[in-house]
């Protein structure tokens, strides 16, 4: 598979702001992409950008190898789902739908095939005759995507698609959008500041950030290797640590002394050096909690800890642990009760473990990602936190 | 009293006053305007006694034929040229910074500060033969100096046009505000040229509005008295100016009063078929609606 829509060192800037900055960006024939970010991160002006509302100040935008930066939207085979589905409130269901083969001035015989298929496609074919305020948003989505879908488009642009639907709707239409991407087959290029979206339905994923991109992988790269402190904060929940390369336990591990704890054993896939200093990320489910000391292995990190605040979420329960004046964030599935040991609860000590391979070192870190990071809830009386707790 | 029943009682007592308005100020006059209409004159300027239909048959002469069509074409010409500038106008400020905004809806409402009258004395200073419009025109080679701008229909279209302008650019500027822009967007998206997505999206997206400034020309153009008598000379001559006519002149009020119901009667046709025709569109909405 070779690059299909191409973004060559493209920015955009609206007065002050630089919504994109020199990005580069490949997205493959067929493949599901999402742009992933904050709201204001640039992802929708790259959206815009590809459909041709706005133009670069600076780079290229290539579609199947030709340059279509100059197009206007009307002559670029691309469409886009909007968030709030902009369908024409004046004309019918059938109408919206057979709004692009009309001006595209087909027979009309073609189009009534064409605008029945696509009624099936989305199971809406009852409900042809009827005004865009009459239909529920899951409805409306569906339309927004037939009106696009019927003008075979090399690209579908999606912007932020199931943002105004509700949780169950959101599930099923997620769903929905992954089986008519496998039907169609067409490149979807898909915005999302829902990184539950983006993971669920993508092939790849790049991560944006104030108009840069900060990282593009599969969702499993993504979210396991993060390369950033902000694709690891925005994705997922995590704990930073920041600490100091001592020594090299051999050709793939080193340790680390993170505030007074001397050897904390990484994986060292940065190659690090003696006297490097080095951002951890560690994942919070990767971290193990015990009553009783974890047997000693060479790649695990055991350290004592003790419960500062808990919250139970369901399907898992959520622990801020303090050790060696660290504060650390534990994520915990719940066993089946007989299979678990006495229940812990505020101020118990126990004991919290993680294997080396499981603290990824980030190649860059920015203190203000930590503003990402879930904090412990505030007890009642209590100051704003500000991190100067012992 | 069941609910639905009270509530209907009380929205028919909150009404009371101004339906009582509406007759004693309109319905009750429009009466008597009918009636007379159906008097003869006698020779003082009064009315008579008795009833008859003389004042209508006297209408079907080609005179006031040639004066009703004129009137009419002059309602349609002046309606079109005011939607057809409108729209772009009402478009654009839709769209533009809120700033400006603010300046050129000023600007559209500044004129409404000087009195009605003194602004089409100005139009006549401005298009008089000696006047500053003219003599540019001329200077330019665009008129001969044998070319009157002022006394024909086309001075009584501009002045209308101008008198009636900023009637026709609010209420299409307010249902431009409300239009979702997104959809010139994906219309633009789905294949449309700038052009066809403004036809077929953003004119069906203000269609309320145009219809409301429609009829904000079109009816007091049909009855505009001021314009014509005062820009319009006798080939710019106008109903409203016949029936002036045949108060002050004939003193016959028996015959303006018929040539009033007419005019009435032409006035309230166009309302009413737009009144009937959202009415329509609405039960048709409302019918689903419920099913919501």
């Amino acid at each position: 598979m070779s690059e299909f829509l191409e973004f060559r060192d493209v920015s955009k800037r609206f007065g002050a702001i630089q919504a994109v900055d020199s990005v580069s960006l490949e997205i493959r024939k067929g493949e599901f992409f999402s742009l992933l970010g904050p709201s204001g991160c640039g992802k929708t002006t790259m959206l815009r950008l590809a459909a041709g509302f706005e133009y670069p100040d600076a780079g290229r935008v290539i579609l199947d190898g030709r340059d279509i930066t100059d197009l206007p939207p009307n002559k670029r085979q691309v469409n886009t789902i909007f968030q709030s589905y902009a369908l024409f409130p004046h004309l019918t269901v059938w109408e919206n739908i057979a709004f692009g083969l009309r001006v595209a001035r087909r027979s009309k015989r073609e189009i009534e095939t064409e605008v029945e298929a696509m009624l099936r496609l989305i199971r809406m074919s009852d409900q042809a005759g009827k005004k865009p305020d009459q239909l529920s948003g899951g409805q409306k989505q569906r339309v927004a995507i037939a009106r696009a879908l019927i003008n075979k488009p090399q690209v579908l642009l999606l912007d932020e698609p199931l943002a105004a639907l509700d949780l169950k709707l959101r599930q099923r239409m997620l769903i929905e959008l992954d089986m008519i991407h496998d039907q169609v087959g067409i490149t979807f290029l898909y915005v999302t500041h829902d990184q539950g979206e983006a993971m669920s339905l993508s092939d790849r994923i790049a991560v944006m950030d104030s108009g840069r991109i900060e990282q593009v992988g599969s969702p499993a790269e993504i979210y396991e290797a993060p390369r950033t402190s902000f694709v690891a904060a925005f994705i997922g929940d995590t704990n930073f640590l920041e600490g100091e390369v001592t020594s090299l336990v051999d050709a793939e591990y080193c340790q680390v002394r993170i505030a007074d704890i001397p050897g904390v054993v990484c994986f060292n896939d940065k190659s690090m050096k003696p006297g490097n200093p080095v951002y951890l990320s560690i994942r919070p489910e990767k971290i193990h909690i015990s009553r009783d000391r974890p047997e000693e292995s060479s790649r695990r990190n055991i350290l004592p800890a003790v419960v500062e605040d808990m919250i139970y979420l369901g399907s898992t329960t959520k622990y801020w642990m303090r050790t060696h004046g660290l504060r650390i964030q534990v994520l915990r599935q719940h066993f089946r009760f007989f299979l678990d040991e006495k229940p812990i609860r505020w101020n118990d000590d126990v004991w919290i473990s993680w294997h080396g391979d499981d603290g990824f070192m980030l190649d860059r870190y920015r203190a203000v990602d930590e503003h990402l990071i879930a904090l412990p809830p505030q007890k009642v009386g209590e100051p704003e936190e500000n991190g100067g707790k012992p | 009293m069941r609910r639905a029943s009270r509530r209907k009682f009380r929205e028919i007592l909150i009404s009371l006053p101004s339906l009582f308005w509406l007759s004693l100020f309109f319905i009750v006059p429009t009466l008597f305007v009918f009636a007379i209409a159906l008097k003869p004159a006698n020779p003082f300027g009064g009315i008579g006694a008795g009833w008859t239909w003389a004042n209508f048959r006297s209408l079907a002469n080609p005179n006031s034929l040639t004066v009703a069509w004129r009137t009419l074409w002059i309602s349609v010409v002046s309606a079109a040229v005011c939607i057809v500038l409108a729209v772009p106008i009402g478009y654009y400020l839709a769209r533009v910074s809120a700033r400006w905004k603010g300046v050129f809806l000023m600007l559209i409402i500044v004129p409404f500060w000087t009195n009605f009258l003194i602004r089409i004395f100005a139009w006549k200073v401005l298009l008089h033969p000696e006047g500053a419009v003219k003599k540019g025109l001329a200077f330019l080679g665009l008129v001969g100096s044998q070319t009157s701008l002022l006394y024909n229909a086309g001075a009584v279209v501009l002045v209308t046009v101008y008198t009636f302008l900023p009637f026709t650019i609010l209420p299409i500027y307010a249902a431009a505000e409300k239009f979702d822009f997104q959809l010139l967007e994906a219309a633009r998206d789905l294949g449309a040229r700038r052009f066809q997505a403004f036809i077929k999206v953003f004119l069906p997206g203000i269609r309320r509005g145009l219809v409301t400034a429609l009829l904000f020309v079109f009816i007091p153009a049909l009855g505009s008295y001021v314009i014509p008598d005062i820009v319009g000379g006798p080939g710019g001559e106008m109903i409203g100016n016949k029936i002036a006519q045949r108060v002050f002149v004939d003193r016959s009020l028996p015959q303006a009063s018929a040539l009033s119901v007419v005019l009435i009667l032409s006035v309230l046709a166009p309302l009413l078929a737009v009144l009937v025709l959202q009415r329509k569109r609405e039960k048709s909405g409302s019918l689903l609606s419920v099913n919501r």
